[in-house]
């Protein structure tokens, strides 16, 4: 038997009108582990989305062997051996069901058969996972297992089919350290046993050690490929990176005031193992790091969304409680989160309500709302903010992502907050309004705020910030001045390189 | 079911790329044919079904007729106004009926059978009906039990609760007590009055429905606490992380609901003059279908005041008008169900569209 080889040719995809995928081109072999890497949007998930049958293309072909196969569905997938290994793995398991009930629960809806027989069903199970090689519990319910062991779960029930290419898609993003080496041991079981593997990760030193080859995404383009051999880690990164950003960031410098705010030994699960930061009056520091790093975590536990394991706050030199989002806004801690259409504005309320939402007492009498005072004051803060909108009582929904941001940024400005928290505040916003994001945190500065600026993208926090620190795997790894990055020769490259978990392996090969 | 997920993401994912061109659909959506059903719906439900019936019976439309309709939906009204505050934070109120029945007996036990005042004879249903939301929005807001179970638990519980109380019997003037006595008390007329009595020639009942729904339009539109209350249905989580208390409005919400259905109870026990035990769970399904067909009155959307006023007439001129055709009480209910799977298809269907 041959190794199958399945071919992407020219994939396209857009999502009204914006281009996720422009034309692009990816191959596996059998025996391969063949790597996705790219920042944040670079189209890696939508690729694998195609492939798997989440989504349909808007152009180009899928062939196994040469002959064209047509996707439209999951099933259609797995009916051509391409197995998905979702990175969320609850999303893939009924929690309440066995273990062999999840194994074999894709080729029970392929068979379809009346009866359901739960000894052949653990039969099954159990030669599948024979053939893998796992030993789990086959009685266990899939709710008291590890995420480790989920995600076995999940493997083997796409080998329980004909499996001919299993995507990971972020697989050791929740794996303990050993965990991790048990999944690459599969992966070179696999491999061995002539399954074609996609690999998509965001760790560059797991990527380099597991990878044959390697693709690199940016744009919905690819823009490198090659075997990993041949290539250096510091190409690749600036293969993810693109070139520099060139745009010109408004950044003015301001005098750092006093000590504002100050966070010591945050904890919280696993995601957020220990984060101190001290803040100053007009200072702006960004916290970098990539997807899962633990930022969204942080800024949720700093605005008290989220309840912390340890953590004390210190407002200018005060201790503060901070337990409610209601307690923050009270002291003058702001959050604009990064799910912004979920948790940061109303999309069905108007721009008129949504503005004055944060700080309604101000506009009311005697409980009663002031139209009058609530109008001029949503006005002025449309004016400010340059919010493009049809009117004030637009629906916040209607608007485009920038003017949406600008709304959740905007809520907050007439409040007397002191500490603003950005999470990702440029995701899914464009040129001009991103510009006019960084204008505002500018001002912000300039009136002896503190910002704390939580992003994935290096340049745009390296153009922002005084001061940067990395988080990776829940921690801080590194801090950086403005100085170190504007004379000092630290670069995008230098940052990635530690966000991505190269810190460790920089320090053992030094 | 993978696939499932996989579509409900993708749409996800759409949702989130899309603002633009989902706000493009919306705003057509309201111009065309199922944008005006939605619209006006309600409205034109009611008006068509007034003009049948004025053209089948000529004693529709007298004076006396109409009075009579808003008199019979004033105690539903009420209930419903209740359960919209409820819906308004994105919650379910199935206990109203139960809440109705507590304070109905409440009422008419402590004349017959304590001899108490008017006072007494309002204020503790009031009081207890504010327990019974207290109850609901413990294991709403605290126990995290969903709604609809939470409020169909203590639906049973208090209507057990007031058929232990009074022993499964009626309370009536002059009833046999269990020691074989005569009940000491009667249903005072200062009480009966606000079920039967008339204000400048309007029924009471109607005269308190009014208020309340005008002082519940205002509250809802006009106040922050209003406002609060829709933002907390609309998206708790956004509203939480504008530091909106949302769990003090969810309940409010419940203490509203509870505290509406037992007004409702009071007036129920001195329209009828009696404590009918199980009276007020007929209302539960006239009051929810009350509150959904207002949802689309004039395309708001979502739970108002005037649009569960305006629901509660269509039921009424319909069961009214039923009626009067003779057609049996016992299949009246087969037109409610359908009337309310009609609202709630016009409010749920283009939203099924939108994500097709």
């Amino acid at each position: 038997m041959s190794a199958p080889v399945l071919d992407m040719i020219q994939i396209r995809k857009q999502y009204g009108g914006v281009d996720a995928l422009r034309g692009v081109d990816f191959s596996v072999r059998g025996g391969e582990v063949h790597a996705i890497l790219g920042a944040n949007g670079a189209g890696k998930s939508t690729l694998m989305k195609i492939l798997s049958g989440a989504e349909e293309a808007s152009g180009g072909t899928i062939s196994v062997n040469g002959e064209p196969v047509l996707i439209s569905s999951p099933r259609d997938a797995k009916r051509a051996g391409i197995h998905l290994v979702q990175q969320e793995v609850d999303t893939g398991l009924v929690p309440y069901l066995s273990v062999a009930e999840n194994i074999c629960l894709d080729s029970q809806a392929a068979r379809g058969n009346f009866w359901f027989s739960p000894r052949q069903n653990a039969r099954e199970a159990a030669r599948v996972l024979a053939r893998c090689g796992f030993t789990l519990p086959l009685h266990e319910k899939v709710e008291n297992l590890t995420l480790a062991e989920k995600q076995l779960v999940l493997i083997a029930r796409a080998m329980s089919q004909e499996v001919r290419f299993v995507i990971f898609d972020e697989p050791t993003a929740p794996l303990s350290l050993t965990e991790t080496e048990a999944l690459f041991a599969l992966i070179g079981h696999l491999k061995a046993a002539g399954i074609g593997i996609v690999y998509i990760s965001h760790r560059l030193p797991e990527v380099f050690r597991i990878a044959d080859r390697i693709s690199v995404l940016r744009d919905g383009q690819k823009v490198l490929e090659g075997d990993t051999s041949s290539l250096r880690m510091e190409q690749v990164v600036t293969a993810m990176l693109g070139k520099s950003f060139d745009e010109e960031f408004p950044k003015e410098t301001t005098v750092i005031g006093d000590l504002l705010y100050e966070v010591r030994d945050l904890r919280a699960g696993r995601k957020v193992k220990r984060f101190d930061v001290k803040l100053h009056a007009g200072e702006v520091v960004a916290v970098v790091g990539l997807v899962g790093a633990g930022k969204t975590e942080v800024s949720r536990l700093l605005f008290g969304a989220d309840r912390r394991e340890s953590g004390r706050f210190f407002l200018e030199g005060k201790e503060i409680r901070c337990q409610t989002p209601q307690e923050a806004v009270e002291q003058g801690i702001v959050l604009v989160p990064e799910e912004r259409r979920l948790q940061g504005i109303l999309v069905e309320e108007s721009v008129k309500d949504n503005l004055t939402l944060a700080d309604l007492r101000r506009y009311t009498a005697g409980g009663f709302i002031r139209a009058g005072a609530e109008r001029s004051a949503a006005e002025s803060l449309v004016k400010r903010l340059g919010i493009k909108t049809a009117g004030l009582w637009q629906a916040v929904g209607r608007l485009s992502g920038g003017n949406q941001q600008k709304v959740a940024i905007g809520k907050w400005l007439l409040t007397d907050a002191k500490v603003y928290l950005f999470d990702e505040p440029t995701k899914g916003v464009d040129v001009g309004a991103k510009s006019d994001i960084f204008r505002l945190i500018n001002r912000l500065e300039a009136e002896g705020k503190g910002v704390l600026y939580f992003s994935s993208e290096i340049d745009e926090a390296m153009g922002i910030a005084d001061r940067l620190v990395v988080m990776e795997n829940g921690r801080l790894v590194k801090e950086w001045v403005r100085a170190d990055w504007t004379e000092g020769g630290v670069t995008a490259e230098t940052i990635m390189y530690y966000a991505s978990g190269g810190g460790s392996v920089g320090s053992e090969s030094a | 079911m993978q696939a499932g997920v996989a579509v409900l993401e993708a749409n996800l994912h759409r949702e989130r790329l899309e603002p633009v061109q989902a706000g493009a659909e919306a705003v057509s959506e309201k111009r065309s044919l199922p944008g005006v059903v939605q619209r006006y719906g309600s409205l034109l439900a009611i008006a068509a079904v007034v003009v049948f019936f004025s053209i089948v019976n000529e004693n529709f439309l007298s004076y006396d007729n109409l009075a009579d309709i808003l008199r019979s939906i004033s105690i539903v009204t009420l209930v419903a106004i209740g359960v919209t505050f409820s819906l308004i934070v994105g919650g379910f109120d199935l206990s109203v009926g139960s809440a109705v029945s507590v304070s109905t007996v409440l009422s008419a036990s402590l004349m017959v059978w304590y001899r108490q005042e008017l006072l007494v004879a309002v204020l503790v249903p009031l009081l207890f009906g504010l327990v019974i939301g207290l109850v609901n929005s413990f294991l709403v807001v605290k126990v995290r039990i969903p709604d609809i179970l939470a409020t169909l638990v203590t639906l049973y519980i208090f209507q057990g609760i007031h058929l232990s109380y009074t022993h499964g019997y009626s309370i009536y003037n002059n009833m046999p007590l269990t020691d074989g006595s005569i009940a000491p008390g009667i249903m005072i007329p200062s009480f009966l009055y606000i079920g039967q009595g008339k204000l400048w020639g309007i029924p009471v009942p109607v005269v308190i429905m009014g208020l309340v729904v005008i002082a519940v339009h205002i509250f809802l539109s006009y106040t922050k606490h209003g406002r609060f209350l829709y933002v907390t249905g609309g998206n708790s989580e956004a509203a939480r992380l504008s530091g909106i208390p949302v769990n003090r409005y969810r309940t409010l919400a419940y203490l509203l609901s509870a505290f509406f259905a037992s007004l409702g109870g009071i007036v129920l026990a001195a329209r009828i003059g009696t404590g009918q035990v199980m009276a007020g769970s007929p209302l539960l399904m006239d009051a929810v279908a009350a509150s959904f067909i207002g949802f689309s009155i004039l395309g708001q959307g979502k739970p108002n005041a005037l649009g569960t006023f305006c629901g509660a007439i269509l039921m009424g001129v319909l069961m009214n008008g039923l009626t009067m055709m003779n057609v049996p009480y016992y299949a009246q209910d087969i037109v409610k169900g359908v009337v309310l799977a009609a609202a709630l298809a016009v409010t749920y269907l283009p939203k099924l569209r939108k994500t097709a």
